[in-house]
């Protein structure tokens, strides 16, 4: 059961990336270029996308379990640290340069040729450098 | 020519907001593309591969079966060298920030996380600036 909403949920995100545009790089980075001809889809994207959710974390907020019995994922402390705030920018040059992030990168996988896989295979091979750093304890 | 865009946006956003809200309350899940991913890729969502795995399998599969027509096109650059570099950025940076833009950004911000917050200011900073370096200063992308 836990696999098959899993697979809804994945397909329903699939499908909401594709219609609202977010699969295309040059909305992305039509939205990232304010010194260009701005797109301001992204901002109708995040809006969209966070409506169902407000109501859904206030929904959470009253229950012990999720519907199947996991439990509600706890709130992170409210820490930033360098972590944080330096791969969040670090993910953001890498977006804004291909105009993909990794829900759109594996969205668009059918139909985004060459490039898309390279950006794939190598999105994956930056999960997994860190992955190798974090083991050795090095970071 | 914007605003038909800007509906679409809208009613995509409802479609992964209903998703994420979705996956949070049956499954007990935030939906964060990135980590759902590299939890697959390093072994470390063992624990629960099959519902990723699902999760992955949907995220791919419906977009390539609404497409299945043509038409769709992601107009990326063909200068593999960026996209690399750029695949590169973005696994490793949301692997270090432990999130992107759905889990830190949809998922964060909708629960008021300073985290989830402070995260999509940075990301979205570091984009501009980016876009505005690498296509106005240095005309790469």
């Amino acid at each position: 059961m836990r696999a098959v909403l899993a697979l809804l949920a994945g397909g329903l995100f699939g499908a909401g990336l594709l219609v609202s545009g977010m699969t295309d790089t040059v909305k992305v980075q039509g939205f990232l270029d304010i010194f260009g001809a701005w797109d301001a889809t992204l901002i109708f994207v995040m809006g969209g996308a966070i409506l169902p959710m407000l109501i859904a974390w206030r929904v959470a907020a009253r229950r012990e379990t999720s519907v199947l019995g996991t439990p509600i994922p706890s709130p992170s402390a409210p820490v930033l640290d360098a972590h944080l705030l330096g791969g969040a920018a670090l993910f953001g040059f890498g977006w804004a340069l291909a105009g993909l992030c990794p829900g759109p990168a594996m969205a668009s996988l059918s139909f985004g040729g060459l490039p898309g896989l390279v950006f794939l295979g190598a999105m994956i091979a930056g999960m997994l450098l860190w992955t190798a750093l974090r083991g050795r304890g090095t970071a | 020519m914007m605003e038909p865009s800007w509906i679409a946006g809208l009613i995509g956003g409802l479609m992964i907001g209903c998703a994420a809200a979705g996956f949070l309350l049956l499954n007990g899940r935030v939906m964060g593309a990135s980590g759902l991913l590299s939890g697959i890729v390093d072994g470390t969502g063992r624990a629960n591969l099959g519902e990723r795995l699902a999760f992955v399998t949907g995220l791919i599969g419906i977009p390539a079966f609404l497409t299945l027509g043509g038409g769709a096109n992601t107009n990326i650059t063909g200068n593999l060298l960026i996209v690399a570099v750029a695949g590169l950025a973005v696994g490793l940076g949301t692997s270090v920030a432990n999130g992107c833009t759905s889990g830190h950004g949809v998922c964060g911000i909708s629960r008021f996380s300073l985290r989830g917050i402070a995260a999509t200011l940075a990301f979205v900073g570091a984009g501009v600036v980016t876009l505005a370096v690498a296509r106005h200063a240095l005309g790469v992308v």
